[in-house]
């Protein structure tokens, strides 16, 4: 049962093996693995959308969709079709090279990133050796496609909406790659093999989230990663209230759709990436590994979904400030507390990290004093 | 030679004509915007060369930082250095076009026949690819000092471009 | 190496080339910047190439490459910087219209 697709590949390459030379067997085995993720990225996104409207629905106190279906379970498809048959329009003045390629760059790199993902024991597409750091390489470079969607509508709030995202996009990369230092450190390798397998003591149960400094690192991960996909509370770019839609706002259609599609799919490989990081990937005690990582990051993602339905959004000033004055330090010392943990013994390590990280975190907070502004004071004529 | 080799060597050269294709678009092209994605496509080309080498690290490391980081810089500055309605009429290559292009064609047969006519001494060493784990050695060992040198470069860079880039206090 | 190491340098070189020619024709100051980090980036596929062949430790030409690297960037930074401050007081980025030291 655990084992179910990768046999399921194995027999598929086994039957092109008695038909075809060799060369063709290696290339119909990478055709498997990339069929398999291209089945998997469009619909796990689809259903993600009708997971995120009932679910905002039931904490808003009404129903989701539940005409097309029952539960609504072909409202996906109701939306792509309408997505499908919606009128293209562009811009005079775009650019209209930049303005149709901007789509389609932005869905390449949320593509890719399913690659280097451990959905089950055996069942990473591609086993890099330099995995992690790979992911966060090709979803760095997101940033250029949203700068040709935001030039090429020739529109200043797609201007504004577009730099201000990519600020946000680079100022939360940097604690987002500081957090996932100490799990290298505590691993001694990037493959995201390798570091699920660390985690496999207790039963499958011994996950990073565990340690100290695996559940600051986590929460701080967590953090970043809901910034990185530019959803609530950090979702200033592309608020409809704020900025009419950001750097999406001259895409309709088709193009509008790839650029849902790529953010949701964001939304599913960061929170992949996050459990493997830190919640133990595909280990656990009874159930299959790959039911327990869709367990887990389907946990995450509900949890994003909770932060869009309760919290309000922040201020451009306030999002800057959170990553460069708050979560930064903490990821600083996050790493000299992986330091502690990995030299001292037992009982003395888990006081000294407890202690050094609670007085930072008290520290920056008292430091980081939120702005209030002083009373005003009005004065009227005699 | 076995087919997928063959495919894998075409891919290579491809991979590196696309990247001369983007370098030359970086030095004619008339939209300066183009001209920086032209860059972008030229070093996303020079991190598929470096992964023909077996430097995996540092091609990601090319891809994050380069075509992730700089280029994000480059492209931020053409933002807030040009005017959106104006369109770019003003030529911009100066009258140096003929003697360039002759000098550098000049400069690149020398090249061309220094790389051919010298005798590199090429050896094999004991481990042909570097992992991470190598190189994460020389950097602490062999190369330590520039390691906190550069460190100290770039918290000076980072302090001195946030000074030099900052509005004018009244 | 399924390529025989000269077409890297080959390459390298002409990525060297394009970006002098860049750097002497290009009027726009942030264009004269993309060709330098043109030049930076064929001096790092040379390293490489030379680490792996003719070197008993490979690993020297990538710590050198990434080294190199992150002066690139830490050049172009400035470089930027400088010319979003020229920016805001000479209202032009043309390099042959900055010429208010010439005589």
């Amino acid at each position: 049962m655990d084992q179910i697709f990768v046999n399921l590949k194995h027999a598929i390459v086994g039957l092109a093996a008695n038909m075809l030379p060799d060369w063709l067997v290696t290339i119909t085995s990478i055709k498997v693995s990339i069929v398999g993720i291209a089945i998997l990225g469009p619909v796990t996104m689809m259903y993600l959308t009708l997971m995120e409207r009932k679910v905002i629905a039931r904490m808003q106190n009404r129903i989701g969709p539940n005409r097309v279906g029952i539960w609504g379970l072909l409202q996906p498809l109701a939306d792509g079709v309408k997505m499908l048959t919606k009128e293209d329009i562009v811009p005079i003045h775009a650019d209209k090279i930049v303005h149709f390629l901007a789509p389609v760059l932005i869905v390449i790199p949320a593509l890719l990133v399913f690659a280097v993902i451990p959905f089950g024991r055996n069942m990473t597409a591609v086993n890099l050796n330099v995995g992690v750091l790979f992911f966060i390489a090709v979803s760095s470079t997101t940033t250029i496609a949203i700068f040709m969607a935001s030039w090429g509508s020739r529109n200043k709030f797609s201007l504004l909406g577009g730099m201000r995202s990519v600020a946000q996009m680079i100022s939360y990369e940097v604690p987002m790659v500081l957090a996932v230092v100490p799990v290298i450190l505590m691993t001694g390798s990037l493959s995201t093999n390798a570091i699920v397998e660390m985690q496999g003591g207790w039963h499958g149960m011994k996950w990073f989230v565990f340690t100290p400094w695996g559940f600051a690192a986590c929460v701080i991960f967590f953090l970043c990663s809901v910034a990185e996909c530019n959803r609530s509370p950090f979702d200033l770019p592309e608020a409809e209230s704020e900025i009419v839609a950001g750097f999406h706002t001259e895409y309709s259609g088709m193009k509008f759709a790839l650029f849902y599609m790529a953010e949701f799919m964001n939304t599913f490989t960061l929170c992949g990436l996050t459990t493997t990081l830190f919640l133990g990937g595909w280990q656990g005690p009874l159930l299959p590994s790959w039911l327990w990582f869709f367990l887990k990051t389907y946990a995450l993602i509900f949890v994003m979904i909770w932060f869009r339905g309760t919290l309000p959004r922040l201020r451009v000033d306030q999002m800057m400030g959170l990553a460069w004055k708050f979560l930064l330090p903490l990821t600083l010392v996050n790493m000299l507390v992986t330091g502690l943990w990995y030299f001292l013994s037992r009982p003395l390590k888990l006081t000294m990290s407890i202690l050094v990280l609670g007085t930072t975190f008290w520290v920056l907070t008292k430091l980081n004093k939120p702005y209030v502004p002083q009373k005003r004071v009005y004065q009227f004529g005699e | 030679m076995d087919i997928l080799s063959l495919i894998v060597k075409y891919g290579i050269y491809t991979v590196m004509a696309v990247s001369v294709l983007a370098a030359f678009s970086v030095t004619l092209l008339p939209n300066l915007f183009h001209a920086a994605l032209a860059l972008a496509l030229a070093l996303i080309g020079v991190a598929g060369i470096y992964l023909s080498l077996q430097a995996d690290f540092l091609a990601v490391v090319q891809l994050l930082l380069y075509v992730g980081a700089v280029m994000t810089l480059i492209v931020f500055a053409v933002m807030l250095t040009s005017r959106i309605g104006e369109p770019s009429s003003a030529p911009q290559n100066n009258q140096l076009v003929l003697p360039a292009l002759s000098a550098c064609i000049i400069f690149f047969s020398a090249l061309y026949a220094i790389i051919r006519d010298t005798p590199w001494p090429v050896r094999t060493p004991l481990n042909l690819a570097v992992n991470t784990e190598d190189l994460g050695r020389a950097l602490m060992g062999l190369y330590v000092f520039p390691f906190e040198v550069i460190s100290v470069v770039l918290i000076a860079v980072l302090v001195g471009a946030a000074v030099v880039a900052r509005k004018d206090r009244e | 190496m399924l390529i025989p190491y000269h077409h890297y340098l080959l390459f390298a070189a002409v990525l060297f080339v394009t970006g002098i020619f860049g750097t002497i024709v290009r009027r726009n100051l942030i264009g004269i910047l993309m060709s330098i980090e043109l030049i930076l980036n064929a001096v790092n596929i040379n390293l490489v190439v030379f680490s792996r062949t003719t070197s008993l430790a490979p690993e020297t030409g990538q710590v050198f490459a990434i080294f190199v690297i992150a002066l690139a960037a830490a050049a172009a930074a400035v470089g930027l910087a400088l010319v979003i401050a020229l920016f805001r007081v000479r209202k032009t980025i043309l390099a042959d219209e900055i010429t208010t030291l010439k005589w």
